[in-house]
């Protein structure tokens, strides 16, 4: 019998692959945000509004990624920016190579933020880095506030915390306060913004957010 | 399921790592599976079972030692572990810890039958 000893991260082939993305991007100035959520929170809608508010400031490409379908990809190709869809085809996440793929079909000399929003799952996308500065985490409140207990790993990886639909608190089971306290348990580093994208409630700080941490673009 | 993309990654280690000749010794691949690595380790070995049969690793499985989330806190110095993956000290309950294991995966080691 002989033993080979390995010591070696089982995700070491994406990590590299990220960073190659992440010196990339970094290296042309770009700032890079991974948007995860479950399906339907509203990942999509902050994008939209999210172009709609800095899009005539700050030059934005986004790669949209599903299972299926180039849905996303039409509806934010409404607001006049480049998009690359991706379909993983049952993928249930995004990985390193298909974004490394996915930046040769962007013009990166053009572009000044990258938005990724990643297939929408709140499990398999936390342990897959792709390269980006800031990965976000989007919640509604009609998913109930224990989200962050029962998928921790999500929360435990992302920096900010976005809670959406708050236009529709009144009409459901969902504590905000116990929310967030659950979300602070799990990573108290987390920044938290409450946003509605149908009322356009709190999208101003979260666009503020997003530019101040755009070197360019000091809030 | 991502767990089927993490076992092609284990693959992939495993056919790096071996000589040539000799995948169809491998009996075991050791893994360090945290707590709070976001995988399941039965899924992952299902996936494992699955892309390896009638292959060269036919003969392989995955040993996998499960590793406990453990914090240390900064107030207090304590170094407590839970269940749920929440930050807050166990025994002061204060949020400023620093998690000192639970979220690995890696592969340690890979063992193999002598040829016969």
């Amino acid at each position: 019998m002989s033993i080979i000893t390995v010591e070696r991260k089982v995700l070491a082939k994406n990590d590299a692959i990220a960073m190659d993305n992440r010196d990339k991007l970094t290296g042309k100035g770009i700032f890079t945000i991974n948007i995860v959520s479950s399906p339907g929170s509203g990942k999509t809608s902050l994008v939209e509004r999210t172009i709609e508010k800095i899009g005539s400031r700050v030059a934005i490409s986004v790669i949209e990624g599903d299972v299926q379908t180039d849905l996303d990809a039409k509806r934010v190709s409404a607001y006049n920016v480049p998009v690359v869809q991706i379909i993983t085809n049952g993928g249930c996440h995004l990985e390193a190579n298909l974004v490394k793929d996915a930046l040769g079909s962007i013009d990166l000399a053009k572009t000044e933020m990258l938005i990724i929003e990643n297939v929408g799952n709140l499990v398999c996308p936390a342990g897959y880095d792709l390269g980006e500065d800031l990965k976000v985490v989007v919640i509604s409140v009609t998913e109930g506030d224990d989200k962050p207990l029962k998928y921790p790993k999500m929360f435990m990886n992302s920096k900010a915390l976005v809670i959406n639909k708050i236009d529709l608190l009144p009409y459901v089971n969902c504590k905000i306060d116990e929310l967030k306290s659950n979300a602070l348990k799990i990573n108290p580093e987390l920044k938290i913004f409450e946003t509605s994208c149908t009322s356009g409630e709190g999208i101003d700080k979260w666009c503020s957010f997003v530019t101040g941490s755009i070197k360019k673009y000091p809030v | 399921m991502h767990e089927l993309s993490v076992a092609r990654n284990i693959i992939e280690i495993v056919e790096q790592n071996v000589p040539k000749g000799e995948l169809s010794c491998v009996r075991e691949v050791m893994l360090k599976v945290g707590e709070f690595s976001g995988v399941v380790a039965d899924s992952l070995k299902f996936s494992y079972e699955i892309i390896t049969a009638d292959t060269e690793l036919q003969n392989s499985e995955l040993k996998i030692e499960a590793v406990p989330f453990r914090l240390r806190c900064n107030s207090c110095g304590g170094i407590t572990t839970n269940s749920c993956g929440l930050r807050e000290c166990a025994d002061c309950l204060k949020t400023d810890t620093e998690v000192l294991s639970g979220e690995e995966l890696k592969i340690t080691e890979i063992i193999l039958e002598d040829k016969s």
